[in-house]
């Protein structure tokens, strides 16, 4: 992924996802088809826990996890995880395969790839864990959220470590439903540009270790969430909830906005977002934070774009890589100056990550390189 | 494990034949029986006439149960964070949602989908009660109630506030149904709080617990919510009604559970108030 943000690659294609693809660009994960669960895998295997499964298994992540396992103990390491749709892609594929007498095809007929904690209950089954299992599902803001939850449990005692992230595959029920929002661009998606014409939709999935100590960060340093009380799939338009939720964010930090080096927006390329998302970050941070979408590399990954927005921001406090926003030509003239096109390089010790969702619900995670504001 | 204390300062219930806390705790102390017809699906009164009607089954429930428990606590529910918890989400949703799908993927209803969102009883509720207080949506399969009720107690104790659980699930619909069935519709909530108020109904001192003998509800009250995904949640609800010193276990995962030494002090008739 530091590669491909580096060298400005998008991961986006002309939609091949199904049967008769709507004419949409999708950043789909190659090979998916192709993943073979572990035998005492089998019974939650579906395109959602095969991703999750790519994930978990990527950069060292299954070893790392389960060092913290063996060490915490089983029953201390919380696992929560955030998804959209979970694997409603296999409740779509049995209905396209029922049986003349209206059952499931043999293969499917397995309940837990029929009900949203599938992505849950595999990540426990995967690892091993055997303390709080919980799948959230607050659409856009889900796999954020996961932290601000596992921050809580960890806080009081209920576990001494956490296994966060979220995982979300592409699916009918998304592909056309947001279409039928016409909410869906035509061509690759375009993050704050003037003549943005919509989403494009990708699947994704991430990992992150929480603990109380370690060698370096990145820190979780403050969690803000808060809710729009708006409307179901357009955000307010003044970005109240927005506003509120990267407030809690700064006040659990202790830091002021002039302290934020970075801001991973939420940045869909909706006409909406775009819009309201820019004038709050215009209003509230001074010129010389550094703010971006990334979705021009990933796509929107809906449950999925909390986590991978978080590691993007994991980089740009390791590295000092700045993504820039990806396929934005011309940026919205609601957009204020911390809005960059072009990557950059910068030292960043502080730095935000946006979600919000449908629904109203948002979540802001300010993370730092330092453990102490 | 430490235990924490919090209080239940609020209680709200529905279930086809006990439509409502005042009419659902006397049916589960085994004072008076329940009424033999079961009651309409309740009227989502906070959303417009029009969304009213449109309303999904789990949004009707999940405001029923949300409001009264607000009420029963006294509590304003701009103020409260809350918590979803259900474990299949809009079965009939989902089961439209695939329907369409495998036959005109392209007349997908856009109310439909934007519905079919496991939050989407949360947002109607923030939207409807204008509240910007963050709410949560949820769901560990057959162990949702307890992952809820956890999540509820625990941003009660971090925020040192009230927080509202809703707890739901509702009737699943067509071929889905043979893989998460779920009859009826339940739900029930509470509003928990580390302080105690003039009428709190209950205290609760709780904690993680490895394994735990998962506390069982009475036969003749299971019955009630039988079948229904959300069933798990009674075995609590039937202590809160009993009113008397009782240890409830409920599942967090398989091989967690959140243990809850449930008193009453100075309660006489927690749901007469």
């Amino acid at each position: 992924m530091a590669a491909a943000l580096r060298e400005g690659r998008s991961g986006l294609r002309p939609n091949d996802f199904g049967e008769s693809p709507l004419p949409t660009w999708i950043g789909r994960v190659p090979g998916i088809e192709a993943v073979a669960l572990p035998d005492r895998l089998a019974a939650w295997d579906c395109r959602n826990n095969r991703l999750a499964w790519l994930a978990l298994t990527s950069d060292g992540f299954f070893e790392r996890a389960s060092v913290a396992r063996d060490r915490y103990g089983a029953d201390r390491v919380a696992l929560v995880m955030g998804t959209s749709t979970s694997s409603i892609g296999a409740t779509e594929e049995a209905y396209r395969r029922l049986l003349p007498d209206g059952q499931y095809p043999e293969d499917l007929r397995r309940a837990i790839v029929h009900t949203p904690h599938s992505l849950g209950d595999f990540v426990r089954a995967a690892l091993g864990l055997e303390g709080v299992v919980v799948t959230v599902a607050t659409a856009c803001s889900s796999s954020a959220k996961v932290f601000a939850q596992a921050e809580r449990l960890m806080r009081l005692g209920l576990a001494d470590a956490a296994v966060v992230g979220g995982v979300d595959s592409l699916c009918g029920s998304v592909l056309f439903g947001f279409n039928s929002l016409e909410l869906v661009s035509p061509e690759p998606c375009r993050p704050f540009d003037r003549a943005r014409r919509g989403i494009s939709l990708g699947e994704a999935g991430g990992f992150a270790l929480l603990e109380r100590d370690g060698d370096g960060g990145p820190w979780l340093l403050g969690c803000g969430e808060s809710s729009d009380a708006h409307h179901m799939s357009s955000p307010h338009p003044e970005g109240l909830g927005a506003r509120l939720a990267i407030q809690g964010a700064l006040a659990c930090a202790a830091l002021t906005p002039d302290a934020i080096d970075y801001i991973n927006l939420h940045g869909t390329a909706s006409q909406k977002n775009d819009e309201v998302e820019a004038r709050l970050v215009a209003a509230m941070f001074p010129a010389r934070t550094l703010a971006s979408s990334t979705k021009g590399w990933t796509g929107h990954t809906l449950g999925a774009a909390g986590i991978v927005e978080a590691v993007i921001t994991f980089l740009a406090l390791e590295t000092g890589l700045v993504p820039g926003t990806l396929n934005a030509q011309e940026l919205d003239p609601a957009c204020g100056p911390q809005i960059r096109i072009r990557n950059e390089s910068a030292e960043v010790r502080f730095a935000l990550s946006n979600s919000f969702g449908f629904g109203g619900s948002n979540c802001s995670l300010l993370f730092g390189k330092a453990r102490q504001a | 494990m430490s235990t924490l204390t919090a209080f239940v300062n609020g209680v709200a219930f529905w279930a086809p034949r006990l439509p409502g806390w005042q009419i659902a705790a006397p049916v589960l102390r085994g004072e008076t029986s329940a009424p033999v017809q079961p009651a309409p699906r309740p009227a989502p009164t906070l959303l417009g006439p029009t969304e009213r009607r449109r309303a999904p089954d789990t949004v009707a429930i999940a405001l029923e149960v949300a409001a009264r428990a607000c009420e029963s606590a006294g509590a304003d529910p701009k103020e409260l964070p809350s918590i979803f918890a259900s474990t299949h989400g809009d079965l009939a949703i989902s089961d439209y949602m695939s329907e369409t799908l495998a036959r005109t993927p392209t007349l997908i209803s856009p109310i439909r989908f934007h519905n079919s969102v496991h939050n989407a009883a949360a947002g109607y509720w923030t939207i409807g009660t204008g509240c910007y207080q963050p709410y949560t949506a949820l769901t560990a399969f057959g162990d949702t109630f307890g992952e809820g009720l956890l999540e509820a107690l625990t941003q009660a104790a971090c925020g040192d506030r009230a927080t509202l659980l809703v707890a739901y699930d509702i009737e699943a619909r067509g071929p889905l149904a043979t893989m998460v069935p779920s009859r009826g519709m339940v739900g029930a909530g509470v509003v928990v709080s580390p302080h105690a108020q003039a009428n709190s109904l209950a205290r609760v001192r709780w904690r993680t617990k490895r394994g735990g003998q998962r506390t069982v509800a009475l036969d003749c009250n299971a019955e009630f919510v039988a079948g229904n995904a959300m069933a798990a949640c009674l075995p609590f609800f039937e202590a809160l009604a009993r009113a008397e010193r009782q240890t409830v276990c409920v599942g967090l995962s398989p091989a967690l559970s959140l243990e809850l030494d449930i008193d009453f002090p100075g309660a006489e008739h927690p749901d007469e108030r």
